[in-house]
């Protein structure tokens, strides 16, 4: 706002409450992690002990020596890049479409979009794994991806057509009358315009894909676990060693906090264009 | 003969967005619509999954039974009231960063930053997390309770039937402020400096000018945020599910989660689809107002 506070007055009535509400958002996040290079000792400790005396990075030893979470990171990372894939791949196209060409049902098309993304998520999940189940493909990659896909779609198709919108159409115009056809427009003209969206899009992808819990869970056996399934089925296996999942929960919560950080600035515009999942 | 061609090119013309949809219309009736029609098919079938060779055909037994169910009922009635208070602090919380984020001060930019991080992770880290924190012997919530003196003795907030709906929605509003901070602050920044200029040469309080100059600039971009945000949780189910698992009893049932559990655990897909589609039948209406709001901007 235009006038000026004092110092003190911007002190006490800004950034002390700020302070407060990055705490808030921090302190949860900060205590998984001062958690996970505590030694046992000092986890059962009572009184809490909020600094650990002496950090230990067993936790991270046994989780990745002991327990198949290496190998839940990499299923993780396989199920995410393959649900980016699929997204793209369907959406990149269809953006253009819905941006390019003005066509009968396009709007009634869009719309539909939109909607599935709102669908609760039980609605598809139930059927979804009896599906899957009918056709082999549950704990297959192909059927995670799939699972993950019902999100990656829409969310997508959204967000390239709004990117897509903001390339004038007197740049595609240019191109054909230099001669060129649709497809080397897009391929020479299109794409390189908009690939920081293609960008932006896949990482958000990504980061949903990988954090994502309830198609996992039921889609995913032993041979594709990823690793949110893993983390919550050691609440059980183990009788809760809270050293060992905020170990792995800080690993899994890491790459991803940055990814985020990278892109949020860039998905604002998707948010209430109803296509940011959170 | 060229007449020919031209209509062929012409109706090829035509088809072309079609071509270019055809891979996302294709993938999106596998992965939705089939099993969207699947659910209504079971809903209306008695299904079972360990006894797949007899499904019978029940009409709208699933409904009636849905009726005469306390549990629906119950799992209803934490849904509203899960909806009340999850958006409605969100909200609160949300726009107060926002407004607050929307000073300046020399670490602006770290701060808004550092605010949308619970937006980032899982919700399985997230329901981890607050259950570790909620933890009745060690957790690091008693005991700063315990020193503060707010409470005389460790609370088992989770397992206790009176507490444990609450401590979850803390932890949905924890995740999900960010989402609103970071929308209403868009929002704000479209607002022209001038109306706040003409406002101070009226002699508007700083009250009055958020009252008369700040909310109804960010009226749409607040009701749209509110409407998106209701139809997620409501559909949320997976921070619960990872936190309370539903219990203790139905403490923190919700209509999602109930259908999920029946279907999971229960192996009662027949029911649990019926449950999933009354819930989507509710939700409808909001969906319904939202997506007219936004088709409204695509007719251009």
């Amino acid at each position: 706002m235009i006038e000026r506070r004092s110092r003190l007055a911007r002190v006490v009535q800004v950034e002390i409450p700020v302070l407060a509400i990055v705490l808030f958002a921090l302190a949860p996040y900060a205590w998984m992690v001062i958690t996970s290079f505590k030694p046992n000792e000092e986890i059962a400790q009572w009184p809490v002990a909020y600094w650990p005396s002496e950090g230990t990075l067993q936790h991270y030893r046994d989780l990745l020596a002991r327990t198949t979470f290496a190998g839940n990171l990499l299923n993780s990372f396989i199920v995410a890049v393959g649900a980016v894939t699929v997204g793209l791949l369907v959406s990149v196209p269809a953006a253009y479409a819905f941006s390019r060409f003005r066509f009968r049902g396009r709007r009634f098309l869009m719309v539909q979009f939109l909607v599935v993304n709102m669908f609760p998520i039980v609605l598809i999940i139930i059927p979804l794994f009896v599906l899957m189940r009918a056709l082999g493909l549950l704990d297959t990659f192909l059927g995670v991806i799939a699972g993950h896909s019902t999100f990656a779609i829409p969310f997508s198709i959204w967000m390239m057509t709004s990117y897509m919108n903001a390339i004038p159409p007197e740049l595609d115009e240019a191109a054909i009358m230099d001669g060129a056809s649709r497809l080397q427009t897009i391929r020479l003209v299109i794409l390189p315009i908009v690939m920081p969206g293609i960008v932006t899009t896949g990482i958000y992808i990504f980061v949903t894909s990988w954090n994502e819990y309830l198609f996992a869970m039921m889609l995913s056996g032993q041979n594709v676990r990823t690793v949110t399934v893993a983390l919550q089925l050691f609440i059980g296996e183990f009788t809760v060693q809270w050293g060992l999942l905020t170990a792995g929960g800080t690993l899994v919560a890491i790459p991803v906090t940055i990814l985020f950080l990278l892109v949020q600035r860039r998905l604002v515009g998707g948010l209430t264009a109803g296509a940011v999942k959170s | 003969m060229t007449s020919l061609v031209t209509a062929g090119a012409r109706s090829r013309a035509l088809m072309t967005p079609y071509a270019f949809l055809l891979p996302a219309l294709v993938v999106t009736a596998a992965v939705i619509l089939v099993p969207v029609l699947q659910t209504a098919w079971m809903s209306l079938h008695d299904f079972v999954l360990f006894r797949p060779k007899d499904v019978p055909f029940i009409g709208f037994g699933n409904f009636q039974r849905m009726w005469n169910d306390e549990v629906f009922w119950i799992s209803l009635g934490h849904s509203f009231l899960w909806i009340a208070l999850v958006v409605g602090f969100q909200f609160l919380l949300g726009l107060g960063a926002a407004l607050l984020l929307n000073e300046s001060f020399w670490w602006r930019g770290i701060a808004r930053s550092l605010i949308i991080v619970p937006w980032a992770l899982p919700s399985v880290i997230i329901g981890l997390m607050w259950t570790w924190m909620y933890d009745f012997n060690v957790g690091v919530i008693n005991d700063g309770l315990l020193r503060l003196g707010l409470i005389s003795e460790p609370v088992a907030w989770l397992a206790h039937p009176d507490t444990a709906f609450y401590a979850v929605i803390l932890a949905l509003i924890w995740q999900g402020f960010p989402f609103f901070a970071v929308v209403v602050l868009a929002g704000l920044q479209t607002i022209p400096a001038e109306l706040y200029e003409a406002a101070e040469i009226d002699g508007a309080s700083r009250f009055q000018k958020l009252v008369y100059v700040t909310l109804p600039s960010i009226s749409e971009v607040i009701a749209t945020a509110l409407l998106l945000r209701t139809i997620w949780v409501a559909n949320s189910l997976d921070v619960i599910l990872v936190m309370t698992g539903g219990g203790p009893g139905y403490a923190t049932h919700t209509l999602p989660l109930y259908a999920f559990l029946k279907a999971y655990s229960g192996m009662e897909f027949g029911y649990g689809a019926a449950l999933a589609l009354v819930l989507t039948a509710l939700l409808l209406v909001v969906v319904f107002i939202y997506v007219r709001r936004v088709a409204r901007e695509l007719s251009r």
